[in-house]
């Protein structure tokens, strides 16, 4: 028993690379097991771009989400937002594995977690900019889940069988957080004049990036109702949403936080490549 | 023939005796992520998973244990699969399952939900089914928060033993 050392004691007996009491990177495939084939009709390079748009959205938002860790107004809030980070942390990993199955690269999840510059993510920009205000926050998961949860419900169908089950499951959490933020959007915009304040300054600030997202398909309408539900029910105007501007995520073009958030996340991957403790 | 019957069935008790790493008094069987355990032509035993949620860090511990015990029990080929379709849901969770939950002091999950297109909920207060409280069984709970210490659960009060509880929230 190597008692003086509590890690080593916990990996004790487990020496044989047991995936148990694997920690770092190298973990193992999370679709192992899965079929790799793409069907025919499917356009590998249009469904790896796709899966790499939206593992992007989802690691980037989960980075933000668990940077509220240790900061949020109250415990249950905290476990609540690490929670729905880790739903999407999850997403990440099924979409990035799928993508190198299909990209031809043959790259594992930590490839395109750890080993990508800024220029090559795919994700909007909204996912990037700094959490700010706990209402901003939830301004923006509001409409980065309900974006999400409708573009699920319609590749839930897709002829991918990869992306269609992990949209699918992606579909029930989504649920889960889109209440969870609208029921914040409302607490605090129907709350104090002060609480209004912020929630409408919130959404003031979200909505310059909404645009971003509808351009990707016809989603605008769906997660539109979704936020005039929602804004009417805690009494905040709903800015008008922008033209769209010039430049997108989606094409690699992010504002100076990602990079700045890149750089938190991949440093101990790239400080010490394949390693696992 | 019926060596290779009573092999599945063997192997299938041993996969499902399993326990889950993050509520250990419930076996993957109860869970309902053991999908399927079956002996291929060729004499490997595949086992197949499916997990609760997309990030649920407990998988890889799932997958290993299944491994570890079927080789253990003597199987020299073993795979074990991950199965994403169809999703698993909590009205997957076995009576038995749900019984060890409630006696451990988690109350169990009530029907999943349908997926409902449309506008979202909005009442602040909470609308389901009031959960039981796992102590004294009175109805007069509440929730505190939609979300716990794992993915699965949330927090309940009840209002008249004072105790908080988990629930096994619907998916």
């Amino acid at each position: 028993m190597s008692d003086d050392h509590v890690y080593l004691s916990l990996a004790e007996g487990h020496e044989d690379g047991d995936a148990r009491w694997a920690f770092g990177t190298g973990f193992e495939d999370p679709l192992y097991g899965v079929s790799t084939a793409v069907p025919e009709g499917v356009d590998p390079a249009e469904l790896a771009a796709c899966c790499l748009a939206l593992g992007d959205d989802a690691l980037v938002t989960a980075q933000r989400l668990a940077e509220w860790t240790t900061r949020a107004p109250e415990l249950e809030e905290e476990v609540a937002l690490a929670n729905i980070g880790l739903d999407l942390l999850g997403q990440a990993r099924l979409l990035y594995a799928r993508c190198g199955q299909v990209d031809g690269t043959e790259r594992g999840e930590d490839a395109y977690a750890y080993f990508r510059d800024a220029d090559d993510f795919r994700s909007v920009r909204l996912a990037e900019l700094p959490n700010g205000d706990f209402a901003f926050s939830m301004a923006r998961l509001l409409v980065l889940s309900a974006w999400r949860l409708a573009h699920f419900e319609r590749l839930a169908a897709s002829a991918d069988p990869v992306l269609a089950a992990v949209a699918a499951k992606g579909v029930k959490e989504l649920t889960y957080h889109r209440q969870y933020a609208a029921e914040w959007v409302v607490r605090l915009g129907d709350g104090t004049a002060e609480s209004r304040r912020r929630m409408q300054a919130g959404l003031d600030q979200v909505m310059p990036y909404v645009s971003e997202l509808f351009a990707a398909y016809d989603a605008g309408e769906t997660v539109l109702a979704v936020l005039r539900q929602v804004t009417e029910a805690a009494t905040l105007s709903l800015p008008a949403v922008p033209e769209a501007a010039a430049g997108s995520g989606r094409e690699g073009e992010h504002t100076e936080h990602l990079a700045a958030l890149l750089a938190d996340l991949q440093s101990v991957a790239r400080a010490h490549p394949e390693a696992t403790w | 023939m019926v060596t290779v019957l009573a092999d599945v069935r063997r192997a299938r008790h041993i996969a499902e005796q399993v326990p889950d790493p993050e509520l250990p008094m419930l076996t993957l069987a109860d869970l309902g992520v053991l999908r399927e355990v079956r002996v291929t032509p060729e004499g490997t035993v595949v086992a197949d998973l499916t997990p609760t949620y997309s990030g649920c860090p407990a998988m890889s511990e799932m997958r290993a244990e299944v491994f570890a015990r079927l080789t253990g029990a003597g199987y020299e080929r073993v795979e074990v699969r991950t199965v994403l379709d169809p999703p698993w849901t909590t009205d997957w969770i076995t009576s038995e399952g749900r019984r060890k939950l409630a006696e451990h002091g988690i109350a169990p999950p009530g029907p999943a939900p349908r997926p409902a297109p449309g506008p979202v909920p909005l009442v602040l207060s909470p609308t389901r089914e009031a959960v039981s409280c796992p102590r004294c069984g009175t109805t007069d709970t509440e929730e505190t928060s939609r979300f716990g210490a794992t993915s699965c659960k949330a927090l309940w009060r009840c209002r008249a033993c004072r105790e908080p509880f988990e629930y096994v929230k619907e998916i």
